[in-house]
């Protein structure tokens, strides 16, 4: 019997030749990783067990991400916990504000994931590396730190569930839109435990930042990854980027799936999700009356490239409306560097943007942008839970960069078409 | 292992925002944490409840974030242990991890009504509502997660075994 992709990685990271759904493998995993809030907790676990040295230590990879630059002292003392250790050990790739970005941007860019690997990360976002066709997925603090010791870990294989998108993408609509309609059909658990694969005609002609915000979001389903199958996009992005050998895995075409579902995307306009879980999907027409505080464009979701350049057309030579405040944060430096070079960063500081230096910040209500009672705003993020950006009887809605931009210069909820 | 207590009740895909808000993630001190255990759900929860009672909610419990944060604030306010229809992967894993007991009971989850007193055999998954005199049995525990358990949580575990091999 065929083999899916994830089913394929597993098995030749624990050294068999066929593993099937619900069997329990030991993995060896290729990456690990941890952030300045799930790193401190893993790090005091680590501790405990009895090893000096990490397994690798060109394989753990640290990223104070989320209070950096830091915003108090508690979390500079948690960043300083992950700062001594990465010195400790030895860390070859510990990140260091000024010279980093937010994790899932990343370790891509720095080709410290690729095609075939088995990552696991103490951040639920970790699965934004399927794009790559890599088994990535999240994992606690303390399963990090057993993972950090042994370099390798448990999991239980998961069902597997396609999605095929065929027909042709109407403007503007990307990869947020159509992760955002999938989340909307199948709820917030309609994956839950299983492993996604996106795929058909109009993923294989998405580019690498679309792939990855689909990858990105496949934890919001309830997704234990989101696989998409590597193809001459994925080698051009890769190629010169990665450190580490990689492998192309596909599934057989006589592979189980737990379900198959196709999607004609040529139905699917620009989706906004409702407050207060991304599965509350609606196209962006029936959102228009919804004023917006603020607006909020980047994070792990869609703080890429493509991103930045998508808010910039609608931008370009307009103004954020007097009473929103439009927030854009970069995925990493080297983004924000390619965004100053190409004029972007002009545009938006011309149209009255803030543009902050790569790090979580509002996505989760952590600083740079936090909202007050009453207040909604509108994010390229991918939680819109009670309380995620700040007080919890604030509002976010989630949406693609251009609605995003949009938005911001009309002061509520908008079709980049209603600007451009 | 018995655990017993009052039933708190929650609904559906309760996040892990909801049971940890990340404003109050700059710490991980475990009895900083409990101070703030489902806030955004109930601002009174942590000064209501009694050491041992029990969270029992829908489907999609502890979905959202990889935050160990959460079962461990969850643990350090005297929770005993959460009844749920579901639970989200990641918070599945976590709570086996630290060692706090988890039960996939579609059937409790429905018919424990807030209040309710509960007596819960962790061993063998009954769970006796005493209010209402009724019982319920949860998924059985893989024998894995068990052995984990047993060893005391997976640090324990990992370490046993290194140890093992030293
Ligand atoms: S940008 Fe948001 S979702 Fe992504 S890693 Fe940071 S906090 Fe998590």
């Amino acid at each position: 019997m065929g083999m899916t992709i994830a089913e394929k990685i597993l098995a030749a990271h624990s050294g068999k030749e066929f593993v099937e759904p619900g069997e329990l493998v030991n993995a060896k995993v290729d990456t690990v990783l941890g952030n300045d809030i799930t790193a401190p907790v893993a790090i005091r676990e680590f501790k405990k067990i009895g090893v000096d040295k990490v397994f690798d230590k060109d394989r753990v990879v640290l990223v104070p991400d989320h209070f950096t630059p830091n915003k108090d002292i508690k979390s500079a003392e948690q960043a300083k916990i992950v700062r001594d250790f990465a010195r400790e050990q030895g860390l070859t790739n510990y990140f260091e504000v000024g010279r980093m970005g937010i994790e899932h941007c990343l370790l891509p860019e720095q080709g410290l994931v690729g095609p075939g690997d088995v990552v696991i990360g103490a951040d639920s976002h970790t699965c934004t590396y399927g794009a790559l066709g890599a088994f990535a997925t999240g994992v606690g603090s303390t399963d990090l730190a057993a993972a950090m010791a042994l370099g390798e870990t448990w999991f239980k294989v998961p069902e597997s569930i396609k999605f095929v998108y065929y027909g042709q993408l109407n403007p503007w609509v990307g990869g947020k839109d159509l992760i955002l309609y999938t989340i909307g059909r199948i709820g917030v658990d309609g994956a839950l435990y299983k492993a996604m694969e996106f795929t058909g005609p109009v993923i294989r002609q998405l580019s690498m930042d679309g792939r990855f915000t689909m990858s990105n979001m496949a934890i919001e389903a309830g997704g234990k990854c989101g696989l998409i199958e590597p193809d001459e996009t994925t080698l051009a992005y890769v190629k010169g980027r990665a450190k580490f050998p990689y492998t192309f895995y596909k599934s057989d075409d006589d592979a189980k799936y737990w379900e198959v579902y196709e999607f004609d995307v040529s139905r699917i306009e620009p989706q906004v999700a409702f407050p207060h879980l991304p599965e509350n999907t609606r196209p962006v027409s029936e959102a228009a009356h919804v004023k917006i505080d603020q607006a909020v464009i980047g994070s792990c979701t869609n703080g890429r490239l493509e991103d930045l350049r998508l808010a910039a057309r609608v931008l370009a030579g307009k103004k954020v409306h007097p009473e929103v405040r439009c927030i854009i944060f970069p995925g990493t430096q080297e983004i924000y560097r390619q965004a100053v070079k190409e004029g972007l960063v002009e545009v938006f500081i011309d149209a009255g943007a803030a543009v902050s230096t790569p790090t979580c910040g509002p996505c989760l209500g952590g600083h740079m942008g936090i909202l007050a009672k009453g207040e909604r705003a509108i994010a390229t993020t991918n939680r819109n839970f009670v309380g995620r950006m700040g007080h919890p009887e604030s509002e976010v809605y989630l949406s693609n960069p251009a609605v995003a931009a949009a938005s911001a210069v009309l002061g509520r909820i908008a079709s980049p078409e209603e600007v451009v | 292992m018995q655990l017993s207590g009052a039933a708190w009740k929650f609904g559906s895909d309760i996040d892990t925002d909801l049971i940890i808000p990340a404003r109050y993630l700059n710490t991980s001190d475990p009895a900083e944490l409990a101070k703030h255990c489902m806030e955004d759900a109930d601002p009174e929860f942590y000064s209501k409840i009694n050491a041992g009672d029990v969270i029992v909610a829908g489907k999609n419990f502890g979905c959202g974030s990889s935050r160990e944060h959460a079962p461990i604030a969850i643990k350090a306010a005297g929770i005993s242990c959460v009844i749920a229809k579901s639970f989200a992967r990641i918070f599945y894993r976590n709570a086996f991890n630290i060692g706090l007991p988890i039960f996939e009971c579609p059937e409790a989850a429905e018919k424990i009504q807030p209040g309710d007193r509960l007596e819960i055999d962790a061993g063998s998954g009954l769970i006796k509502n005493l209010t209402r005199d009724e019982s319920y049995r949860a998924a059985p525990v893989p024998e894995f997660m068990q052995q984990i358990i047993a060893a005391g949580g997976l640090i324990n575990y990992v370490a046993k075994r290194v140890k093992k091999n030293g």
